[in-house]
């Protein structure tokens, strides 16, 4: 095994995390339910496009090349964001017809904030010192996006009987794939025998543990564990979705190498 | 440390109460805490910056202001010196690191300050910074940049901007 190298799989698990779930955010820009929202969204989004610029900074420290071409030069297999972070937002496009499922949204963005926090809290215990100092600094900014999902969610789910509805069908759909983003992929036990962060169980126990209590205040129960029914992305497997993310994003990055290249 | 060293630094600290932020013009990225530190080698100055808010596109501008201020500043004495700015995250910035200056500058222009007392998780304690008045409502937590929020006072019945309590 390449030296460090359970510490770099655990660091693309987290820059590319944000990076998708940033991407994805960054989509809704002028389709969100109302004005103040769309600044809102907007600079979480923003937020957390600058977190998976720090991690991806600490890959760039590790010799693993230029920040950039990491983030835009790989392939989707070399990915390994969790697959329901990749998942559109809803059946059209944002430049066409987007008819985008804003309870999948924000409930997307409950629980990934909600493991986010915790995955955060470990980190900062981190035997790797630049991680821990990073993931300091990140919590301080996504204090304030936990805060804001759990308004939507805990009003949403308290609204009409539409909405609840369409909120619980969200989290059961989601639930079914929300394993991949707890998974520490096949490095797992190297990764917490080094203490880069803790045991994928642990982490998984205080998720649902913190979870619960978010659910009781809107009277919503789940019985079973969050599953990986469309695959692991830990481990490079990914659905049609990121490839649509990655050259999406990567578009004007790689039409500016052509460029540079004449 | 030589005198000449610290005279240096300290002219360099002076260089750079010229870079302002710029989303908000009158005040300076030292007022605002972000200078860590300033370290001179051989040939080269090098600058020591704190991020405010990591995503913030401000970040790129500011360090090729600095970059520019103290050439141009420098240029007039002996131009020997590289300038190499480098953002960093240790320690955090914080709200807290804003300089007494700094935080009525930006009362001035509008924005409020949270307590250098601030704790996190603690309650918002703001004031309106136009009328002093606290009897406020918070409209969004996320404003025009990652590092302010909308408010509102009731009192003068004015919108406002405070700076979100980072510690």
């Amino acid at each position: 095994m390449k030296k460090n190298e359970s510490l770099r799989e655990l660091l693309y698990q987290l820059a590319d995390d944000n990076f998708i779930h940033a991407f994805r955010g960054s989509e809704w820009l002028g389709l969100v339910p109302h004005i103040e929202e769309d600044v809102a969204y907007s600079s979480i989004s923003q937020d957390t496009m600058g977190h998976a610029y720090m991690f991806y900074q600490l890959l760039e420290d590790l010799g693993e090349g230029n920040l950039d071409q990491i983030a835009h030069g790989r392939k989707p297999e070399q990915f390994r964001n969790a697959i329901i972070l990749e998942e559109k937002n809803g059946p059209g496009s944002y430049l066409e017809k987007p008819d985008y499922d804003w309870a999948f949204t924000v409930v997307r963005n409950l629980l990934y904030s909600h493991f986010k926090t915790i995955q955060l809290e470990s980190l900062k215990q981190s035997s790797y010192e630049p991680l821990s100092i990073v993931s300091r600094k990140i919590q301080s900014e996504q204090y304030y996006h936990l805060m804001h999902w759990e308004t939507w969610f805990t009003q949403l789910m308290l609204s009409t009987e539409v909405a609840r509805t369409k909120m619980e069908d969200a989290i059961k759909r989601i639930w079914k794939d929300l394993g991949g983003l707890i998974s520490l992929g096949n490095y797992g036990d190297e990764i917490s025998a080094n203490q880069y962060i803790d045991s994928e169980q642990k982490l998984e126990t205080r998720f649902l543990e913190s979870i619960e209590k978010v659910f009781k205040k809107v009277e919503f129960t789940i019985d079973e564990n969050p599953g990986m029914l469309r695959g692991n992305g830990r481990n490079g497997e990914h659905t049609e979705d990121l490839k649509q993310a990655i050259e999406t994003l990567s578009e004007v990055y790689l039409s500016d190498l052509e460029a540079a290249s004449w | 440390m030589p005198s000449k060293t610290i005279a240096l630094k300290k002219e360099i600290m002076d260089i750079l109460q010229n870079v302002k932020d710029p989303e908000m013009k009158p005040i300076s990225i030292v007022e605002l805490g972000m200078v860590e530190d300033i370290e001179i080698t051989e040939n080269t100055i090098h600058v020591k910056l704190l991020p405010t808010f990591t995503g913030c596109p401000a970040l790129d501008l500011i360090k090729e202001n600095i970059k520019n201020e103290v050439k141009d500043a420098l240029s007039s004495l002996d131009n020997k010196f590289n300038v190499d700015v480098k953002y960093c995250y240790h320690p955090p910035w914080t709200t807290k690191r804003i300089s007494e200056e700094g935080r009525k500058k930006l009362k001035k222009f509008g924005i409020a300050t949270p307590s250098p007392d601030h704790n996190p998780g603690d309650p918002w304690e703001i004031e309106c910074p136009y009328c002093n008045s606290t009897n406020i409502t918070m409209e969004n937590i996320f404003g025009p940049a990652a590092c302010r929020s909308i408010l509102y006072c009731r009192q003068c019945r004015n919108p406002f901007e405070a700076m979100k309590p980072i510690a």
